[in-house]
C-alpha cells in the first residue's frame, strides 16, 4: 500500500495514499467535528463543520471530502477555522427547534455536543418560524423538519444504502426541507420502514413511533398479563444505552431490568429463532426435493419483506411463508401458551424488544392474525427500553445477572446468531444438513459471517448442493434480485436483511454519533457478540432445542404440518412502488 | 410554489410517445434529468405526477428525486398553464409602483393564487420579474398583450375581454 506522509497540527502522519484529511487527521488523534459526513453513507461536504486550513490552500477545506496529499500541512484549530465552525453552528441554530430539554436526542446530539464545545450562541441570528409539518403519518418513525439540519444523510441513507429512495432534499430556499414526492405523508410511499435514517440522524429531526405509554398502561393494568420477549440483538446493544462499551453482551442484566419494569414473563425471542429454523429448512428442502419455486428467500426480516413487496412484487412466490420469530412468539403465546396456562388471550399483552422499526408496521398486519387478536400488541426498540428503564430509575449497570423465564428460556446458539447478516443463513444450513445427512460437519459455515454486503457460498450436504447467498443493505438486495432476473444468478436459498449488517445495526438500535460511526466497524463488534454467545454454549442448533420437542409434540404436530401453517406461516401483499 | 390543481391530467397517446423518445435519447447520459424535465415540460406544458413518474420510471431514478429537481428550478412548473397565461410584473419599479396590489386584484378576481390554474382551464397566474417597460410599470402582460400604468380596479375589465 503506498503511504503518504503530512502534518496535522504539525504533528508528522503517515497513512494510506486516497486517504481524506479527515482521516489523516484521526491517525494523528486529532478530531474534526463532522456533522454532514457518516462513512460509507453520505460524504457531500455540504455543511462545512470539518473545514480546516491547508498551507497553500485558498479559503477553508471541507476535510471529509479534501484527500490528504504528500507534504501537505493542515491547521485543525486556528482562529479562523474556530470562527467559521462557529457561526455554521449559529446559523444552524438559527434555523433548528430549540425543543432541547425534553428532545429524545438530548446529551446524544451532535449539533448540541458541537454547540457546547464551540459556545455557540443559540439567539445570535433571529430565527424564520418554525411551522413545518410534523409527518407521523407511518408506525414506524415520526419527521419534525423543524429540527432538520439538511445534513442530508437520511436522504442518502434511504437512496445510496437501502436503494429505497422515498425521501429527497425538495424545494428551494427557506421552503427547502427533506420530504416525499409531492410531499406526501411518509405512510403513502414505498418507504419500507428500515429506519437507517433515524440512526443515521444528528439531531432529533427523526426518532421512531414511540408505543412506551401503551406498555407502560399495561404494566400498571391488573386485568392484562405482560410478557415481555427479546430479540437476539438485543443483548449486544442495549448496554450501550447505558455507557458500556459497543459489544458488550449485557443479557443477564436486560432481563434483570426488564423484570423490575413490571411485566409478568421475561422470555428470550431466540426460542422462536428456533421455532423459525426449524420450520424454514423444512420449507428449503421440501421446495428443493419437490421442485417448488427456487431461490428461497428469508423472510424474517419485515424491512425487507415490505421492500419485497413494493419494488419485487413478482418474488413474493420466492419468499418462505414462514413468519419472522417475532410474529411467531406473539402465535405461540396467543395459542399453545395461552391454552396451556387457561389465560384468555384477550387479556394477554406481549411486548416485543426488537432492534427495528420495520417491526412496529409487522405487529398491524392483518395477514399475520390467527384469531381475533394480533400476534403482538407493541415492538418496542432498544433505544424506548433503554428510556423505560431510565425512567424507571433502574441503575441498569449495577443489577445482577439474571435467567429468562420458564418455559421460554432455552434457546440454541443458532437462535442467537439470527441478529447478524449471515446467522439465519448458518443455523438453517445447521438444520438442513442434520435433516438431509444426519450430521453437520463443520458446524460453523464462515464463508455466510462477516460484514460484507454481499457473501456468496456453495455447499453439499447429504448429496444435495445448495448454492446460497446472503445480502445486508437493501441496496445489496435489490442487486443479488437484479442479478437472478439478468439470469446471471442461480441461488437455492438466500438470505436477506434489511440493515447493513444486520439486526446489530438496525434501525431501532442505539444511536451512535458520527464520531464513533466514521472511524469504527458497529456492525462487525457488535455481531462478535453473538458469534461469541453461539460459540460458549452447548447447543448450537435449532432442531436439537428442547423447547421445540415441546411446541411440536404439545401442539404444532410436526414442522410444516397443518397447526404449524396455521399459526406460523403467513402470506404477503404485492404494493407496488407507488401507493396512490 | 403550489401543485394543488382541480384540472386532472389529460396527456395523449401521442405525448407519451415523445416523452418516451426523449427519456430514451437522455436514459444513459450524466446528468440526463434536467434536459428530460425541460423536454417534458414542453410536450405537456407543465409536470404533473403521471409525468414525473414515467421520467422516474424511464431513467431508473426515484420519484423524489425528480420532484426534488422539479421544485428546485422555478423554470418548471407543477401546474397546467391556461389557455390565456397572465404574468404580473414584480419587479422593482412596478413593485414601488403597486403591482402587489395588481397580482391581488388578479388573484380575487380568478379565485385562484399566482402559480395556479382555473378549473376550467382558461387562466393561469405567474408573477414574473421586469419585462423591460419599467416606465409603464405597473405592468401586467396576457400573453403577448401588455398592459401597462395598470390600477387595481382595471383589472376585472381586461380579463373579461379574453373570455
Amino acid at each position: 500500500m503506498e503511504m503518504i506522509h503530512l502534518k496535522i497540527n504539525g504533528i508528522p502522519v503517515e497513512v494510506p495514499a486516497g486517504s481524506t484529511v479527515l482521516e489523516a487527521a484521526k491517525a494523528a488523534n486529532v478530531d474534526i467535528p463532522t456533522l454532514c459526513y457518516l462513512k460509507d453513507v453520505n460524504c457531500i461536504g455540504a455543511c462545512r463543520i470539518c473545514v480546516v486550513e491547508i498551507t497553500g490552500a485558498r479559503g477553508l477545506v471541507a476535510a471529509c471530502t479534501h484527500p490528504a496529499a504528500e507534504g501537505m500541512e493542515v491547521f485543525t484549530n486556528t482562529p479562523k477555522v474556530r470562527k467559521s465552525r462557529k457561526t455554521t453552528l449559529e446559523l444552524m441554530l438559527s434555523n433548528h427547534k430549540k425543543k432541547c430539554l425534553s428532545c429524545v436526542r438530548a446529551n446524544n446530539c451532535e449539533l448540541q455536543k458541537l454547540s457546547v464545545a464551540y459556545g455557540a450562541d443559540e439567539d445570535r441570528f433571529m430565527p424564520e418560524e418554525m411551522n413545518k409539518p410534523i409527518d407521523d403519518s407511518s408506525p414506524f418513525l415520526i419527521r419534525d423538519n423543524n429540527k432538520c439540519i439538511q445534513c442530508m444523510r437520511c436522504v442518502a441513507a434511504c437512496k445510496n444504502v437501502q436503494s429505497v429512495s422515498v425521501i429527497g432534499n425538495i424545494r428551494r430556499g427557506f421552503n427547502v426541507h427533506v420530504g416525499s414526492a409531492f410531499d406526501a405523508p411518509l405512510a403513502s410511499t414505498a418507504c419500507v420502514g428500515c429506519g437507517q435514517c433515524i440512526v443515521s440522524c444528528p439531531v432529533g429531526a427523526l426518532t421512531e413511533k414511540s408505543s412506551e405509554k401503551k406498555v407502560w398502561d399495561a404494566i400498571a393494568d391488573p386485568e392484562k398479563k405482560v410478557i415481555f420477549f427479546t430479540a437476539p440483538s438485543i443483548r449486544a446493544t442495549l448496554g450501550e444505552e447505558f455507557g458500556n462499551p459497543v459489544g458488550t453482551n449485557v443479557e443477564g442484566k436486560m432481563v434483570a431490568a426488564i423484570r423490575r419494569l413490571g411485566p409478568d414473563q421475561v422470555f428470550n425471542m431466540d426460542v422462536t429463532a428456533d421455532l423459525t429454523i426449524v420450520e424454514e429448512a423444512n420449507e428449503l428442502i421440501e421446495r428443493i426435493t419437490t421442485g417448488g419455486t427456487l431461490p428461497m428467500f428469508t423472510s424474517c426480516c419485515p424491512g425487507w419483506v415490505k421492500f419485497c413487496e413494493h419494488f419485487y412484487p413478482d418474488f413474493l412466490p420466492h419468499l418462505s411463508s414462514c413468519k419472522s420469530p417475532q410474529q411467531m412468539f406473539g402465535a405461540v403465546l396467543k395459542s399453545y401458551y395461552a391454552q396451556k396456562n387457561n389465560i384468555d388471550p384477550k387479556n394477554l399483552f406481549v411486548v416485543s424488544v426488537i432492534p427495528c422499526t420495520a417491526k412496529k408496521f409487522e405487529v398491524t398486519r392483518e395477514e399475520q392474525r390467527e384469531g381475533d387478536y394480533d400476534d403482538v400488541d407493541v415492538a418496542l426498540t432498544t433505544r424506548e427500553l433503554g428510556r423505560m428503564i431510565r425512567e424507571a430509575g433502574i441503575d441498569f449497570n449495577s443489577l445482577p445477572d439474571e435467567q429468562f423465564d420458564d418455559p421460554f428460556e432455552t434457546a440454541s446458539g443458532a437462535g442467537a446468531i439470527f441478529g447478524a447478516t449471515g446467522g439465519v443463513m448458518e443455523a438453517a444450513l445447521r438444520t438442513a444438513a442434520v435433516k438431509l445427512d444426519g450430521k453437520c460437519e463443520p458446524l460453523e459455515f464462515t464463508e455466510v459471517r462477516g460484514t460484507k454486503g454481499i457473501k456468496e457460498a456453495t455447499y453439499t450436504v447429504g448429496g444435495v448442493t445448495v448454492k446460497v447467498a446472503v445480502a445486508s443493505g437493501l441496496a445489496n438486495a435489490r442487486e443479488i434480485i437484479e442479478g437472478i432476473i439478468k439470469g446471471e444468478k442461480d441461488y437455492q436459498f438466500v438470505e436477506i436483511m434489511a440493515c447493513p449488517g444486520g439486526c446489530i445495526n438496525g434501525g431501532g438500535q442505539p444511536v451512535q454519533s458520527d464520531s464513533v460511526r466514521n472511524f469504527v466497524d458497529l456492525k462487525a463488534i457488535r455481531a462478535k457478540a453473538l458469534y461469541d454467545a453461539d460459540s460458549n454454549m452447548e447447543l448450537r442448533m435449532s432442531h436439537e432445542s428442547p423447547v421445540m420437542d415441546m411446541l411440536y409434540n404439545e401442539f404444532f404436530e410436526k414442522p410444516g404440518a397443518h397447526k404449524a401453517h396455521e399459526y406460523l406461516h403467513t402470506t404477503y401483499v404485492p404494493r407496488g412502488k407507488y401507493q396512490d | 410554489m403550489t401543485e394543488k390543481t382541480v384540472i386532472p391530467f389529460q396527456g395523449t397517446p401521442e405525448q407519451e410517445a415523445q416523452l418516451k423518445e426523449v427519456i430514451a435519447k437522455h436514459h444513459d447520459q450524466p446528468g440526463g434529468l434536467m434536459p428530460t424535465l425541460q423536454e417534458a415540460q414542453g410536450i405537456y406544458g407543465y409536470l404533473p405526477i403521471e409525468v414525473q413518474k414515467m421520467i422516474a420510471d424511464g431513467l431508473g431514478v426515484s420519484l423524489s428525486e425528480v420532484f426534488g429537481v422539479a421544485t428546485f428550478y422555478s423554470q418548471f412548473s407543477l401546474t397546467p398553464k391556461g389557455k390565456h397565461r397572465i404574468s404580473v410584473c414584480l419587479g422593482t419599479a412596478c413593485y414601488v409602483k403597486g403591482s402587489d396590489k395588481i397580482l391581488e386584484a388578479v388573484e380575487a378576481k380568478l379565485g385562484i393564487k399566482s402559480g395556479e390554474c382555473t378549473a376550467d382551464g382558461m387562466f393561469s397566474i405567474d408573477s414574473c420579474r421586469c419585462v423591460g417597460a419599467c416606465g409603464l410599470a405597473p405592468v401586467m402582460l396576457v400573453d403577448e398583450d401588455v398592459y401597462g400604468k395598470l390600477k387595481p380596479d382595471q383589472v376585472a375589465k381586461i380579463l373579461d375581454s379574453y373570455k
